[in-house]
């Protein structure tokens, strides 16, 4: 099983990044070899549709679950379409929600806002 | 008339210009906030919908390829369990995905962005661009403005435009034979005035500044000016009477006898600049 996370550096130990589209990684963790793949994000140029943009990369990378503090309608419909749980981050870094969603400790994510579309999410 | 931002003046000083011109043109640009049409009250009105085509993918001819969703600089397209997604509030309608499907999967379909209303008020003719909440872009709606439009010799069209200084200014301003630059008094003022300042000489248009809002004292925005070597064509007084009159949805020039000389004087200034631009440049 594979675990996406949105990634402000490329260390396990890294802060989950709070915007999704415009992370500027991703990491690809898989539960079952403990192996970490760092994603360089290649959505964060763009003009629009950022979100759209990553959640595709996220799904041909065949990641299972999505660990991320918000996201985006149009992102979610890509994960819904792709079949992937979309869980929500709990505390500041990668690793540590890694073991969160592994001990059952994440709860699926139900707020969906509408997109920021070019505007500063914070 | 151009501005950085919203609330310098650009409606109150096209308004009252196509108001002293009399036999007219306005055209409100400003699609995503019109507000030309509160102070003239257009009477006729004619209302057309604004269509614009977004792609519709056929599954079965659909091969997977990915070229639209490569292609597509907005990322409108997803392509997820051999299921193409389109997402047509991120689709720009321009119609490239189509032009590209190799297995011509995708045919364009029509959707609703907006309308357009055409009316009078007293000589003027008016039109307005409404651009419905939620689209990314009013931009084919102010080419089909623009379009609709067929200027009559010796009949002054004026343009309000979008604030700022983006691709919908740059479309509002594409066919204009003069630019009048609308700024404020302040420093922030003179921030927003250098962006359309940046933009009019990126297309070398001629310009001029009207400074509004003036009061006694300082005016960064006219020192500007004065640094640039820009031409200042009118400077309209921070003015309690003209704050009224505006705040009630009334057009000066048609109210007070004071602004309706005012802004014929403001339009001779330039009419005189807009002829010895072209006479000068070509």
């Amino acid at each position: 099983m594979k675990i996406a996370i949105p990634v402000d550096e490329k260390s396990l130990e890294s802060n989950v990044c709070a915007s999704f589209g415009r992370a500027p990684y991703f990491l690809i963790y898989d539960i079952d070899t403990k192996e970490s793949v760092f994603l360089e994000n290649s959505a964060t140029a763009s003009t629009g549709g950022a979100g759209v943009k990553a959640a595709q990369m996220i799904a041909d990378k065949k990641a299972n679950i999505l660990l991320a503090p918000r996201l985006g309608e149009n992102a979610a419909e890509v994960f819904k379409a792709a079949e992937i749980k979309i869980y929500k981050t709990t505390t500041a870094s990668a690793k540590d929600n890694i073991d969160a969603f592994i001990g059952g400790k994440l709860s699926l994510l139900n707020e969906i806002h509408a997109g920021f579309h070019g505007h500063r999410g914070n | 008339m151009l501005s950085g931002k919203g609330g310098t003046g650009k409606t109150l000083v096209s308004v009252n210009l196509a108001a002293a011109a009399k036999e007219s043109t306005y055209i409100d640009c400003d699609v995503e906030e019109p507000n030309g049409y509160l102070f003239f009250k257009p009477e006729n009105i004619q209302e057309e919908e604004m269509l614009v085509g977004i792609p519709k993918v056929d599954e079965k001819r659909c091969s997977g390829c990915r070229k639209c969703v490569e292609f597509c600089n907005f990322n409108a397209l997803a392509y997820i369990k051999d299921k193409l997604i389109v997402f047509k509030e991120v689709c720009h309608s321009c119609g490239g995905c189509i032009i590209l499907c190799p297995e011509k999967a995708l045919t364009e379909k029509e959707k609703g962005i907006g309308k357009i209303q055409k009316g009078t008020s007293d000589q003027v003719t008016v039109y307005t661009g409404v651009l419905n909440i939620g689209e990314p872009s009013g931009t084919p709606i102010i080419k089909k403005l623009l379009a609709q439009n067929k200027p009559e010799a010796n009949k002054v069209t004026f343009i309000d435009c979008p604030p700022g200084s983006a691709c919908i200014v740059m479309e509002s301003i594409a066919d204009a034979d003069y630019c009048i630059l609308v700024a404020e008094p302040t420093l922030f003022g003179v921030h927003n005035l250098n962006m359309v300042y940046e933009l009019v000489k990126l297309f070398h248009k001629p310009f001029g500044v009207v400074l509004n809002k003036c009061m006694v004292g300082e005016n960064p925005a006219e020192k500007f000016c004065l640094e640039k070597g820009i031409k200042i064509l009118g400077r309209i007084p921070f003015d309690n009477e003209l704050g009224i009159l505006n705040s009630n949805a009334e057009i000066a020039v048609r109210k007070s006898e004071k602004y309706r000389m005012f802004f014929s004087s403001l339009l001779e200034t330039v009419k005189r600049e807009v002829h010895h631009e072209t006479t000068s440049n070509y």
